[in-house]
């Protein structure tokens, strides 16, 4: 069985390691604004990314389905979903 | 040169002042009408005679869409310090005060970040030894 193209794109998501680091904070603590997001990953992993760069970042990992945004009144939430991940590795697994 | 005073944008400087005083917990500095507003400024009971905050009318057009575009991302306006960023959120909380971050503890830097309900997110940090007791 091949490779879908939206698990191409969580491939794509999941090989940069910034945006595996946006994943781990996400999943620390789940909704998060883009200020949050920004703060941790200089702050605490000595990241200096622009705003701008994160919010690309954000782009290619909603793509995924990884993360979705979440508009609360005039406040913007970023959500982490581990449901693409499901079944990603499945082709390559033995059926027991 | 020292700075004597800095700006928050806000849309009603009545709600301001209940806001900055009643739940924040500051107090009035100066109040002193200026044409169809007021010069009002508020300072902290822990340091009357340091730098006042102004309770700034946003009424120029560009203050709310940079306002907005702000809080779109998250991003404070402001800091303010603390000494218990902790106690702090859980006071403001019962208060009814709304955070778009709760407590996050980086390194020795401690924010949460609060709606001033006039249009502006508000941190609150604490850091050892930043503010001299």
């Amino acid at each position: 069985m091949g490779e879908s193209a939206a698990e191409g794109e969580v491939f794509k998501a999941l090989a940069d390691p910034t945006r595996r680091v946006i994943l781990d904070e996400l999943a620390e603590r789940d909704g998060q604004t883009l200020f949050e997001i920004c703060s941790r990953l200089t702050m605490r992993h000595g990241l200096g990314l622009s705003r701008q760069a994160v919010s690309q970042h954000l782009e290619v990992l909603a793509r995924a389905g990884l993360v979705t945004g979440r508009r609360e009144g005039r406040y913007k939430f970023h959500h982490i979903d581990t449901t693409p991940l499901d079944r990603l590795t499945d082709r390559w697994r033995r059926e027991n | 040169m020292r700075i004597y005073v800095t700006s928050v944008y806000v849309d009603d400087q009545d709600k301001a002042l209940s806001f900055y005083t009643g739940k924040l917990g500051f107090e009035v500095k100066a109040d002193v009408p200026v044409g169809e507003h007021r010069w009002l400024t508020v300072v902290s009971p822990a340091d009357p005679d340091g730098c006042e905050l102004l309770l700034e009318p946003d009424a120029h057009p560009a203050a709310k869409p940079f306002k907005a575009a702000l809080v779109d991302d998250g991003v404070p306006l402001t800091s303010f310090y603390v000494d218990d960023v902790e106690a702090e959120y859980e006071r403001l909380r019962g208060l009814g005060v709304r955070f778009t971050q709760e407590p996050l503890r980086m390194g020795d830097v401690t924010t949460a970040v609060l709606d001033d309900t006039c249009g502006n997110l508000i941190q609150i940090l604490h850091k050892p030894g930043l503010v001299k007791q």
